[in-house]
């Protein structure tokens, strides 16, 4: 299911001496089955655009397609579109409320008028998407979890109502790394097993540079730059020039290209760079 | 009991067990915190490091063993507020520290509460707030500020009370990376030029490897200790402890892998440049 964002402007607090133009003239596609990385500093208008996906904030000017339904038209079912669109927030557990863990994913499912056993078919799934045991924990309290099953049971809430759209703010913010490397291969599974679009707001590039297919730059509301990986990283400079880092494994590869090591260009992920090292170093030792 | 002169905090023995748990959160805990030194606690969530940092500063009393700050037994209810004046703290959110709605009001919190005359408490105002880079913003709304400009006035508030020891118990976890960069070289600075002893409680192994001296928690149990190099060049016990290495040493042991004579010890960008371009060299 594709997304269209089209002359997107968004500005609040309008009139009054706060009046920030929090969104300029945004216009994206995000393709069916694509895997976007969302990346900007504090107050690049990313969390902003994000809340415009499903519905939650509408723009100022400009208009949302999700597959093919304009969000800003009267007669468009915003529930249906929410349904098709899931949001999973910052800090989801914190949104946890429910007696049990069975009963906060089947939450969703339940508001949409499903029968018991489809919502016991959901939440089962939605459950093994996220690697938490059914048997084990459906029953427990969600506050007797760790940070990272709450986490995933936050996930799973929002897999439950089987969006075609996942889009994550922030997913592994605040988490140990353990529970950072849980979720990353959790959201990594369900885009290959669903094929469902995904987009990942984060702040950190090596996570970005792991699992999506194509990056989008926020800059002071603007698109700054879009495209793959590999396009984006290469452009180091400016990345670091609006307050952004850039992968480690970038930054090595560019030092080293300055110290006159064989490097291709548009190396970004250190399983590449391994390889690159190895066969510099490895063709300095044939010409001895 | 240890030279006071050198050591700011020494715990000795400290077990701490939360209200009908089956299990000691901190379980027979020996360690110290020198005079100046920069000292990161790691583990997984749950290993027990922020529970360890609460009984740092008397935010929680040891239930066996003892803590001393400064020399002050934080067991003695009489000495709470001396405790945090020597050994103050940094939470997580930055949303939920501040109380007053003016940043320079705010800093002042902690001073008027212990009577610190007004002339006084001018002078520690400014001179925090300083030490911060925060100055400009004495006047400004602290809902106005961005996270790591709130997580610096949260410093500066325990910056005027003249500590001994900052703790900051995973202070930086909520920031975006210029925040986050903010904060450490913050506390670096302070570290480094006032000879502040500083406690990080972090997730960021690249925060931990600028530290003088690491401690890798686990099940409550000190698992690992020693400076970052000694800690992370063991990767594989990092990884079984639930942690990650940083980037830079789990690189070297790739290549290492491969048949290249990396050290096993690098941490940082810098350090690999300087080893990749040896053996380039060298062969």
């Amino acid at each position: 299911m594709s997304l269209v964002i089209e002359n997107v402007n968004y500005v609040y607090m309008s009139g009054g001496p706060y009046e920030t133009h929090a969104l300029h003239d945004i216009s994206l596609t995000i393709e069916d089955g694509e895997f976007v990385g969302l990346i900007g500093h504090t107050g690049s208008g990313k969390s902003t655009l994000v809340q415009h996906l499903n519905g939650l904030l509408k723009p100022t000017s400009g208009r949302i397609l999700v597959d093919g339904l304009d969000l800003s038209d009267k007669a468009t079912d915003k529930r249906a579109i929410r349904r098709k669109v899931g949001l999973v927030f910052q800090y989801p557990e914190n949104q946890l409320f429910e007696e049990t863990v069975e009963k906060d994913i089947a939450f969703g499912p339940k508001n949409l008028g499903l029968d018991a056993a489809e919502i016991d078919r959901r939440v089962r799934e939605a459950m093994r998407r996220v690697a938490i045991d059914y048997d084990a924990i459906h029953d427990r309290s969600v506050f007797e979890l760790s940070g990272g099953q709450m986490r995933r049971v936050a996930i799973a809430g929002v897999l439950a109502m089987e969006p075609q759209v996942l889009v994550l703010d922030e997913p592994c913010a605040g988490l140990d790394p353990r529970g950072r490397e849980e979720i990353l291969g959790l959201i990594r599974a369900l885009h290959r097993e669903s094929g469902a679009t995904i987009v990942m707001v984060s702040h950190s590039m090596d996570d970005v540079a792991s699992l999506a297919g194509r990056v989008i730059v926020m800059n002071h509301g603007r698109v700054a730059m879009d495209g793959t990986p590999r396009e984006v990283f290469a452009r180091g400079e400016e990345l670091r020039a609006i307050g952004l880092d850039v992968p480690q494994a970038v930054e090595l590869a560019e030092r080293l290209r300055e110290r006159g090591l064989d490097i291709p260009q548009g190396v970004y992920q250190m399983e590449e760079l391994r390889a690159a090292i190895a066969a510099a170093v490895g063709k300095g030792k044939r010409h001895a | 009991m240890a030279n006071l002169e050198e050591n700011r905090i020494i715990a000795s023995n400290l077990v701490y067990t939360y209200p009908e748990a089956k299990k000691n959160a901190v379980d027979d805990v020996s360690m110290r915190v020198k005079r100046g030194e920069f000292l990161a606690i790691l583990g997984h969530n749950g290993s027990g490091k922020s529970t360890l940092a609460k009984l740092f500063n008397a935010l929680y009393v040891p239930t066996d063993g003892t803590v001393w700050v400064c020399g002050l037994d934080t067991r003695d209810d009489d000495l709470v507020f001396d405790i945090r004046q020597h050994a103050g703290m940094v939470f997580q959110n930055p949303d939920n520290q501040i109380v007053a709605t003016v940043v320079e009001e705010d800093v002042a919190f902690g001073l008027e509460n212990n009577g610190v005359p007004p002339a006084e408490i001018r002078v520690r105002i400014d001179e925090a707030l300083r030490a911060v880079n925060m100055s400009a913003f004495a006047k400004k709304a602290p809902h106005m500020l961005s996270g790591g400009q709130k997580q610096r006035v949260a410093i500066a508030g325990v910056l005027a009370m003249k500590p001994d020891v900052i703790i900051l118990d995973e202070s930086t976890a909520m920031l975006d990376p210029s925040g986050r960069q903010e904060v450490m070289n913050t506390v670096h600075r302070l570290n480094e030029e006032e000879g502040i002893s500083v406690v990080i409680i972090t997730h960021y192994m690249a925060e931990a490897a600028t530290a003088d001296y690491v401690i890798v928690m686990d099940e409550g149990k000190i698992a690992m200790s020693g400076t970052p190099r000694e800690v992370f060049r063991q990767v594989e016990r990092v990884r079984a402890l639930g942690l990650d290495v940083p980037p830079m040493t789990d690189l070297a042991h790739m290549l290492r892998a491969d048949g290249l004579s990396i050290r096993e010890d690098v941490l940082t960008v810098d350090e690999m440049v300087e080893e990749v371009c040896r053996l380039s060299s060298k062969m």
